[in-house]
């Protein structure tokens, strides 16, 4: 394992997140902050409670989560995108690295970036809205998890596109519409009964309900089908990037 | 090919070994027809060829950057596909594309490409290859304000530094200025004398004359020839004798036929051309009959075809 090469690529990350320190944190955190004053104070004062947990409390886990994937998928889809881009990729295919050290060092350094994003939003939260977490532990597991499988998929979008309108165009047009109707914003209880059974399609819906569960101990499935979920998305990942270094898909002539 | 074999195998100490090696391309283009060549530890290799010739392909399936064909290559030994971390490591890569960071530090992407490289961080050793480069003082800046000379040396910099002990240069002095190049080339000269094997592609056929202890032709693909420097400009290097005439000659008289001669067209100077190589050079023989021709000569200069010439001619023939 060619682990000066990991942190090589991981440093090398990370200074690009301070370069862009603003469109980095503080726009994650400004357009969080616009959602606790719109669905949390203006609206969500109007909305006594959620089983039991007052609004603008519920939404934190779902606010969460959809910066998590939003950040996680556009760090690391950017992160492997620009060096194609630019070609200086020549010198990571030139370098004695196998992809376990490509993938470790620009994974690692985007689910890293999500995770401080996360963390600084529920930070944030607290100014806004009083809140537990329940199960610290397991919300640091959750966070951890999302972030990493996440950042697995954007690493994948990234290589896969080879232009930047396909590089937004599953952020846009996939995620983000999966994170609103993934229960972000409500419980899945709150749908009609058919609308019940069909948002179980949505993974995100795992995602949001197991996070809300760390917090709360309020689930709309059960968190074993999330953490299964998770799980079986991260291996889908891993065996979808194994797939992409051993036939050199995009990426080798 | 068959030059390449006359050379004695067994009295070289090869540092890369190519077998075979082919490539075709996902959209059917044969880059690559089967290639064998054999480097030698510590010398300077000029690769030659026509722009498409497959150069760059060589070199970047030398280096992991493109999948080969059929064929093997082992470096050191070790097998490029199957013990690519081995192989990697020996091999610092400038290639013909400047493609930096732009963002980035002088000194930070350097820094970077050692420890891609496997290598525990060493700044007395990127500091010496930043001065020898005249890049110390740059070292804080971020590439993009650099000029396209001080980022080629910003890419020679990174090939450096992880301490290879192959140097591939691709093209390095296209589009660049003379300080550059001679910078460049005392390098080369230091790093050879250091013991490091360099492989460079270029379209400057004097430099290649000049700095390389051999010569690799590659047209459409196929390595025409492979052979020394030297050996090859004294194999294939024609020569022309210029006779300037006295008096200028309207024609070339028939007594004089049976040379390969051919007249300036003010009549004045004559040239003649011949191989070194062959048994007779007809010099002799030429002379006499013009003296019998009755054709006096004021002066005589005879000129060595250069690697440029023979070159083409390898490249017209195929």
């Amino acid at each position: 394992m060619n682990w000066y090469a990991i942190a090589a690529i991981y440093k090398f990350e990370m200074a690009r997140t301070r370069r862009t320190l603003m469109q980095s944190i503080a726009s994650p955190v400004l357009s969080t902050s616009l959602y606790f004053v719109v669905f949390g104070s203006a609206i969500g004062s109007r909305i006594t409670s959620v089983e039991g947990v007052s609004y603008g409390a519920f939404i934190i886990p779902g606010l969460i989560m959809l910066s998590l994937l939003m950040q996680s998928v556009s760090n690391a889809s950017f992160g492997i995108y620009f060096p194609k881009f630019t070609g200086t990729i020549y010198e990571i295919h030139s370098a004695p690295v196998s992809f376990v050290e490509i993938v470790a060092g620009y994974v690692g350094a985007a689910a890293t970036k999500s995770v401080i994003v996360g963390l600084i939003i529920l930070a944030t939260a607290r100014l806004f809205v009083d809140y537990h977490i329940a199960h610290p532990l397991l919300m640091v597991a959750f966070l951890l998890l999302t972030a990493i499988t996440f950042s697995l998929f954007g690493f994948i979008i990234g290589i896969w596109a080879d232009n930047f309108e396909k590089l937004q165009v599953i952020p846009l047009l996939v995620i983000t519409p999966l994170t609103f109707l993934g229960g972000s914003f409500y419980s899945i209880h709150m749908l009609p009964p058919l609308w019940q059974k069909v948002t179980l399609l949505n993974p995100v819906v795992y995602l949001v309900s197991g996070f809300r569960w760390s917090f709360y101990d309020l689930a709309d499935v059960g968190v074993d089908a999330s953490l299964a979920a998770i799980a079986g998305f991260l291996v889908a990942c891993l065996i979808a990037i194994g797939w992409i270094f051993r036939t050199g898909y995009k990426l080798k002539s | 090919m068959t030059l390449l074999h006359n050379e004695a195998p067994t009295t070289v100490d090869p540092v890369i070994v190519v077998e075979g090696l082919t490539k075709t391309y996902a959209g059917g283009f044969q880059a690559l027809k089967p290639i064998d060549l054999s480097i030698r530890r510590g010398e300077i290799f000029a690769l030659l060829g026509p722009n498409g010739a497959g150069k760059t392909t060589l070199i970047s399936i030398i280096c992991g950057i493109v999948n080969p064909g059929d064929g093997s290559i082992t470096v050191d030994g070790h097998d490029v596909v199957r013990d690519f971390r081995a192989t990697r490591a020996r091999i610092g890569l400038v290639p013909q594309e400047l493609t930096t960071d732009a963002f980035e530090t002088v000194w930070n992407t350097v820094s970077f490409s050692r420890g891609l490289f496997g290598l525990p961080p060493k700044p007395a050793h990127i500091e010496q290859v930043l001065r020898d480069l005249s890049l110390w003082e740059k070292r804080n800046h971020r590439i993009m304000t650099l000029s396209g000379g001080m980022k080629r040396r910003v890419m020679i910099a990174k090939a450096l530094s992880h301490e290879p002990s192959v140097l591939f240069l691709d093209e390095p002095t296209a589009g660049v200025d003379v300080e550059l190049r001679r910078d460049m080339w005392n390098l080369v000269r230091r790093l050879r004398d250091s013991g490091v094997t360099i492989i460079l592609t270029t379209h400057y056929i004097e430099e290649a004359e000049d700095m390389a202890d051999r010569v690799g032709v590659i047209n459409k693909g196929e390595l025409i020839l492979v052979e020394q420097t030297a050996t090859l400009m004294h194999k294939l290097g024609k020569k022309e004798l210029t006779l300037h005439l006295h008096e200028p000659l309207a024609a070339i008289p028939p007594a004089l036929s049976r040379y390969p001669l051919a007249l300036s067209t003010d009549g004045t100077d004559l040239t003649y051309t011949y191989d070194t190589q062959a048994e007779h050079t007809g010099i002799t023989a030429l002379l006499g009959d013009l003296a019998a021709a009755g054709i006096r000569f004021r002066d005589i200069s005879t000129r060595q075809n250069s690697l440029e010439e023979i070159f083409v001619d390898l490249v017209r023939s195929r």
